[in-house]
């Protein structure tokens, strides 16, 4: 069966409340999940208190804040700090997003900002999830131009309106945020491809250059690869970039029903 | 069945067994269905309605009335596969362990098939005279 509890060795307990900054006026609380391979502990929710007025708006900055001036075991992942890598993908007052373009204040619904890892996926250390089979998941719908008519001597050509069928679909950076909000996906993660796989796989089904439509539904059409969408919508609700996996998933299914009815 | 080894390539176990080139039949007639039940649902709702507080010959004669019957029949089928189609996805998506899946799914079937042909023979026994 799905499994709704955790097993007894994931079971969060209360951790450590470290020091709150000495003589800083504006302080916010920050409440962090935190799991360390390397002993036997089970997780842990620690306490950190930020001074605002030392540190920079968005969550990211909080957290290198913490790293930089409390404790720098503090375990997770960032890169370009502007919402185009989609390394710091996190779960922030119980949605995902981005760390880097999540505002502090955006989060505060409890008075204080409750820090996960993305849900449902190993975790590594800390803040850092396991997405190996995000990865190959998104390799597996084979995101690349597929062609059997020879290479043109210049690019392929591609009319504009045909280009635009793009936009809404190129721009997603595989943060993993819809995916690790699908409750399909985390019930059925091993055969479900998840929203950011479908969406990746139906920039390339509506791409105009593509000569691969036909094996690329095939491969899609299945009852757990593409048909555990139940229209669940967390997807849409947790992209960080404005995307709609849940309308391109739609797109999809009416492509599979198109070529049979 | 699918290979757990944690030496298996992690593209490897993702494409798993392969597609099974299906799966587009159960959702296109869980849509029509869905479609159908609107229909004939609001129509036995009618009917329904024009028969409280009417006594059991009045039941008779409206379901002996073939468009009725049949109407009901039709509600009655398009109910049933609608039923079994949804709990299946819903058995997909909770039971993970195989053989309690195949089971269910089974288990499932039957149950529609006789809830269906226990309201079939109910209809046509009133219709044909109670």
């Amino acid at each position: 069966m799905a499994e709704f509890n955790l097993p007894q060795n994931s079971r969060l307990v209360e951790g450590k409340a470290w020091p709150k900054p000495a003589g800083a006026k504006n302080v916010a609380e920050f409440k962090i999940y935190r799991w360390n391979p390397d002993d036997t502990a089970n997780p842990r929710t620690d306490t950190y208190y930020v001074d605002r007025n030392d540190c920079g708006p968005m969550v990211l900055d909080a957290l290198i804040w913490i790293k930089n001036k409390v404790d720098p075991t503090l375990t997770f992942r960032r890169s370009c700090r502007e919402g185009i890598c989609g390394s710091c993908a996190m779960n922030m007052d119980g949605k995902n997003g981005l760390a880097c373009t999540t505002g502090i204040d955006e989060c505060g619904s409890k008075g204080k900002v409750a820090i996960y890892p993305l849900p449902h996926m190993p975790v590594i250390k800390d803040l850092v999830p396991d997405l190996t089979r995000f990865y190959a998941q998104h390799a597996s719908i084979e995101p690349w131009l597929k062609t059997t008519t020879p290479a043109p001597e210049k690019e392929w050509r591609q009319a504009k309106d045909d280009r635009e069928k793009l936009d809404g679909l190129y721009e997603c950076i595989l943060c993993a945020c819809c995916s690790t909000s699908c409750p399909s996906y985390w019930w059925n993660g091993d055969r479900y491809l998840g929203p950011a796989a479908l969406l990746q796989a139906y920039r390339w089904l509506i791409d105009s250059r593509d000569e691969a439509t036909g094996e690329r539904l095939d491969d899609l059409e299945d009852p757990f690869r593409l048909y555990r969408c139940h229209t669940i919508m967390n997807c849409a609700n947790a992209c960080p970039k404005g995307l709609n996996p849940a309308k391109a998933i739609a797109e999809v299914k009416k492509m599979m029903v198109a070529r049979q009815v | 069945m699918q290979s757990n080894s944690s030496m298996r390539t992690p593209l490897g176990r993702v494409r798993g067994l392969g597609s099974a080139k299906s799966g587009t039949g159960h959702f296109w007639l869980q849509r029509v269905t869905a479609v159908s039940n609107l229909i004939l649902a609001i129509i036995f709702v009618f009917v329904v309605i024009s028969l409280v507080g009417k006594p059991y010959p009045a039941a008779v004669a409206t379901l002996g009335n073939p468009f009725i019957a049949i109407l009901a029949l039709l509600f009655i089928l398009s109910a049933c596969v609608h039923m079994r189609l949804g709990m299946q996805v819903v058995i997909e998506d909770y039971v993970h362990t195989e053989g309690l899946k195949i089971l269910a799914v089974i288990a499932n079937t039957f149950f529609a098939i006789a809830i269906g042909a226990a309201s079939a023979f109910a209809v046509l026994k009133l219709s044909f005279g109670g």
